[in-house]
């Protein structure tokens, strides 16, 4: 259509869907949720489309596929758009999310829900357009731009600190990103072009890619969040609405992950290896105290906001470790700690839309009234602590793997952060579901209601399936990693021969 | 010696404002009516026959009035500019200077006459004809800060303008005899022939003087003081004025007289830019924050912004000047969208100016909390606004000529300054609303709307004005 492909299409449905819910008028129940239904129906036909992109997507390539070019700012930096085996997992995650985080949100928000609703199918375009994009400008410009949607779902529909949160985090992941612009722009110096499939196969002045992958590592260490950059999620995650945590932790969190496979590593490969022991050292610290803070957390949502900073940190080290199992393993992890993650955030929503409470020290008991949501929690409680035949599981074995080869100090650390988050886990479960029922406000309490069931059932499903499947994901994204990792190594080689040449 | 036809030719936008200026004002003491309409309406028509007639013939390079005047791309694209802005201006006026009860004829008369200053500031080729075009600018510009005479902030801040600005003229005239005597011309090819090779101190101090005179009119620090006051105290329409075309004509004479008269002090006057850019950018971002009244809010984003086109200057390249290009013409339409969004704070008949009365505007206004909203992140340079684009071409241009430090500074300004735009989104969309705001006329609101949808939507076709912006800067050079 007009020359343009399958991928142009999911950037624009979800502004479609937003500008119909805009030229909605009244504010009515009856307008509000043809306005929710309309957003539903988008990001669910959105779901669709990305399926049939994936039906024409070619695994066993290691290519860029669905390549969409044209000019844009100028002829050398375009508008371009396409999905390998790296980018494509996300861009399913995104578009399978997003109807989640609609009917998350059909009860709960009552005030402004048009404005909300619109920012949630914005948030999504810039979101898709941030995997799809291979021009670096391009991908800028939704990776900022994105900022703006999320600082309006927290500042509006957040919690009692929502001003603060949002501000902060606009302002953190501002900070990190204009250093990568800066960057950004170093790199169009030398190369004469944004385009990212080019910039691939340019080789940057080692001494250059040390300061790029400075600024890459800024916006992405505090987009991932690494520790210590991470203050910002726990704030946001706790003043957002229970959507905005599920995009913030599902998908937000996956853009630093993502920007480190197709840019940082692939890209200035001689300071990736130069640095890897400084992400490791910062990773391994991640894992074993953000698991210790979330140990004494006394917010269900800072517990699990806590929890993905460790989980994170998973993800970090085995990209550095640069072998096949760990960044395979890496990816398989920020989908399942998508799916685990949201699905969290969500158990937490169910119970706070009925109690409106996030303490932990509020509940206890909940198995008596609430087997269902017991039942629930438990299978994303057991993922999210990596119990085998959950898909958490195969994301920190192969990661701790790589690890292992990689550095064996490393894995070693790592390994007790596995046991920490069993800890903090299961204490977590304890609290909340077991004990004694005694606190009178939640004997009335309703078990999940169908849409509640609706929601969490599928993410239930997928976490069990890819527990026991894992090739469902690995395979998709072999190819590109292969190809990823021969080119680093390559990369490598060529400078330690030029160096013993030298000498 | 050209064919007086020739140069009338090439002067057409001065000639329609100097003979509309002259008209409008018989025409206005014949009616003797005091306020009028109809003045002003025939003022923007004025203007508007100015900006068509620019379409004649507009191409090449040309000296005339005995190499006086320059007419090129470069100065086509700068009074393309300073023109909209003083016609959107005068357009945004005449709601405001009702309600006021002072619109009398003699202010748009005095806007074209300053237009006309601005022009011929933009095409001056010799240090005359650039003292001629500038004081004919700011002489119209000193009267109408004060305006609004009985006004007490207003006549402070024409006061203000009008000592600092006849200090900073002074300043101006000295380095300008300085720079004469040492090479013995006014022209400024010829000072940069004569300034080939070797240079004399008398020199940098010429180029020193120069520079400081025309910092004050384009507002950066250290010259900056006037700036806040002056934009609180003038009429909101004359402060719209002022922020728009006064300051793209500003810039535009500091860029032609550094590129073209002093090519060969690169190493100097790049000094000079680099330390005026970085103070403007860190004092626009720090200062503005605690402000309350978003006039003043806005002089100190005006600084702020200065400095960071100051930054596409300061590489000294083609690349540079075309970044200063697109980012002025960007700067101008957020300039006015935002004003015309002030113009439109009117609650009970009077005009307010206090940021929190913009409190939950997104829900009594919703249009207008929207553009307005975009209006301040584009400001702050977030994409895919308009402002992100401006950025990039300075910065570009900046890391293209090695300057990593002022570029590094100027991205930490910018997120400084992005914490009190973003305190405006957060005013509109997360504060409850306090008061709903007048209906406002529909100029006003057509100028917030395309100015909004040029912000929001330029990301769509950036092409034509990088394009244009491009072949300006290739004049220069």
């Amino acid at each position: 259509m007009f020359g343009l492909g399958i991928l142009t299409g999911l950037i624009v449905l979800p502004l479609i869907g937003a500008a119909f819910i805009l030229i909605l008028r009244g504010e009515d129940e009856a307008t509000l949720r043809n306005a929710r239904w309309a957003a539903l129906w988008t990001t669910i036909v959105t779901f669709m489309l990305s399926l049939w992109a994936w039906s024409l997507f070619d695994p066993a390539s290691a290519s860029f596929q669905l390549v969409e070019s044209k000019p844009w700012l100028s002829s050398t930096i375009g508008y371009k758009l396409g999905v390998d085996g790296i980018s494509m997992p996300f861009v399913l995650l995104t578009t399978f999310l997003m109807p989640f985080c609609i009917l998350a949100s059909w009860d709960s928000i009552t005030h402004r829900v048009k404005e909300y609703l619109i920012a949630f199918l914005v948030l999504e375009t810039m979101m898709i357009g941030v995997f799809c994009a291979l021009d670096l400008v391009f991908f800028y410009l939704f990776f900022e731009a994105g900022l703006i949607p999320m600082f309006l779902i927290i500042g509006i529909w957040g919690g009692k600190r929502r001003i603060y949160a949002s501000f902060k985090f606009f302002l953190y992941t501002l900070l990190g990103s204009l250093l990568m612009l800066l960057a950004i722009m170093a790199m169009y110096g030398v190369a004469g072009t944004t385009d990212i499939v080019t910039l691939l196969k340019t080789s940057f002045p080692a001494e250059m890619q040390k300061w790029l992958w400075l600024a890459f590592f800024a916006s992405f260490a505090v987009k991932m969040p690494m520790w210590p950059v991470h203050t910002w999620l726990p704030d946001a995650h706790v003043e957002a609405p229970t959507a905005g945590s599920v995009i913030l932790a599902g998908i937000l969190l996956k853009m630093g992950g993502y920007g480190f496979i197709r840019f940082s590593l692939p890209m200035f490969p001689l300071a990736s290896h130069d640095f890897a022991p400084l992400v490791f050292t910062l990773s391994v610290i991640a894992i074993i105290y953000t698991s210790l803070v979330a140990l004494v957390q006394e917010d269900m949502k800072k517990l699990i906001a806590y929890s993905s900073v460790a989980h994170m940190g998973f993800v970090t080290m085995g990209l550095f470790a640069m072998n096949a199992q760990g960044v395979q393993g890496a990816i398989y992890q920020m989908v399942s700690h998508g799916l685990v993650s949201g699905a969290l955030f969500l158990c937490v929503g169910v119970v706070y839309d009925r109690m409106h409470t996030r303490e932990i020290a509020a509940y206890g008991g909940l198995v008596k009234r609430m087997p269902l949501y017991a039942l629930a929690l438990m299978v994303f409680t057991m993922a999210n602590v990596g119990l085998p035949g959950t898909s958490g599981f195969v994301g920190e074995f192969l990661t701790l793997l790589g690890a292992f080869n990689a550095n064996a100090w490393v894995g070693l650390f790592a390994t007790t952060g596995v046991i920490l988050s069993a800890a903090y886990a299961l204490y977590l479960y304890r609290r909340v579901v077991f004990g004694v029922l005694d606190k009178p406000e939640l004997a009335a309490l309703g078990d999940l209601s169908s849409r509640e069931i609706a929601l969490l059932l599928p993410l239930a499903v997928l976490t069990i399936y890819y527990g026991i499947q894992p090739g469902a994901i690995l395979d998709a994204c072999a190819a590109s990693v292969t190809s990823l990792i021969r080119n680093y190594d390559a990369a490598l080689a060529t400078t330690k021969t030029a160096a013993l040449l030298l000498n | 010696m050209m064919p007086l036809t020739f140069a009338l030719a090439h002067s057409l936008p001065e000639i329609f404002l100097a003979l509309g200026a002259l008209v409008l004002l018989l025409l206005g003491v014949f009616r003797a009516g005091g306020r009028d309409w109809i003045i002003s309406e025939a003022a923007i028509a004025i203007l508007g026959l100015a900006l068509l007639s620019m379409l004649i013939d507009a191409n090449g390079t040309s000296l005339i009035y005995d190499d006086a005047f320059v007419d090129d791309a470069f100065g086509r694209f700068m009074k393309a500019l300073c023109l909209t802005g003083a016609l959107v201006s005068l357009l945004l006026s005449r709601e405001f200077m009702a309600r006021e009860k002072i619109d009398f004829f003699e202010f748009p008369v005095l806007v074209l006459l300053a237009t006309l200053g601005m022009l011929m500031l933009v095409s001056a080729h010799n240090l005359i004809a650039l003292y001629l075009g500038l004081e004919l600018m700011s002489l119209a510009l000193y009267v109408i800060a004060a305006f609004h005479r009985d006004h007490l902030q207003a006549s402070e801040a024409g006061l203000k303008y009008f000592v600092l600005g006849a200090l900073s003229s002074g300043m101006l005239l000295y380095g300008s005899s300085l720079l004469y005597g040492f090479t013995g011309t006014i022209s400024f090819s010829g000072i940069a022939a004569a300034l080939k090779g070797d240079v004399s101190l008398g020199v940098v101090f010429a180029l020193v003087f120069i520079l400081s005179g025309l910092a004050f009119k384009m507002s950066t620090v250290p010259f900056h003081m006037w700036t806040p006051d002056v934009y609180q105290g003038a009429p909101t329409p004359v402060t719209t004025f002022f922020a728009s075309a006064a300051k793209m004509a500003a810039v535009a004479i500091t860029v032609r007289i550094v590129m073209t008269a002093f090519p060969g002090l690169q190493l100097q006057w790049r000094q000079i830019i680099v330390f005026i850019a970085i103070l403007s950018m860190v004092l626009g971002s720090f200062a503005a924050i605690g402000q309350t009244n978003i006039k003043r809010l806005m002089a100190y984003s005006s600084i702020g912004h200065m400095g960071f086109a100051l930054v596409g200057l300061a590489s000294g390249t083609q690349k540079g000047v075309m970044g200063i290009l697109v980012y002025l013409a960007i700067y101008l339409v957020m300039t006015l969208g935002t004003f015309a969004a002030i113009l439109s704070m009117r609650v009970n008949g009077h005009y307010v100016e206090n940021i929190s009365d913009l409190a939950g505007l997104s829900r009594t206004r919703k249009m207008m909390g929207f553009f307005l909203s975009m209006m301040m992140l584009s400001l702050a340079g977030i994409p895919p606004l308009a402002g992100f684009f401006a950025k990039w071409y300075v910065f570009l241009a900046a890391i293209d000529a090695g300057l990593y430090p002022l570029a590094v500074i100027g991205m930490l300004t910018s997120v400084v300054a992005c914490f009190y735009y973003l305190r405006i989104v957060k005013v509109i969309y997360l504060d409850e609303p306090v008061a709903t705001f007048d209906p406002v006329s529909r100029e006003v609101t057509a100028v917030m709307v395309l100015g909004g949808l040029g912000v929001v939507l330029y990301w769509a076709y950036p092409g034509p004005l990088v394009a244009a912006a491009e072949i300006a800067a290739k004049s220069l050079f």
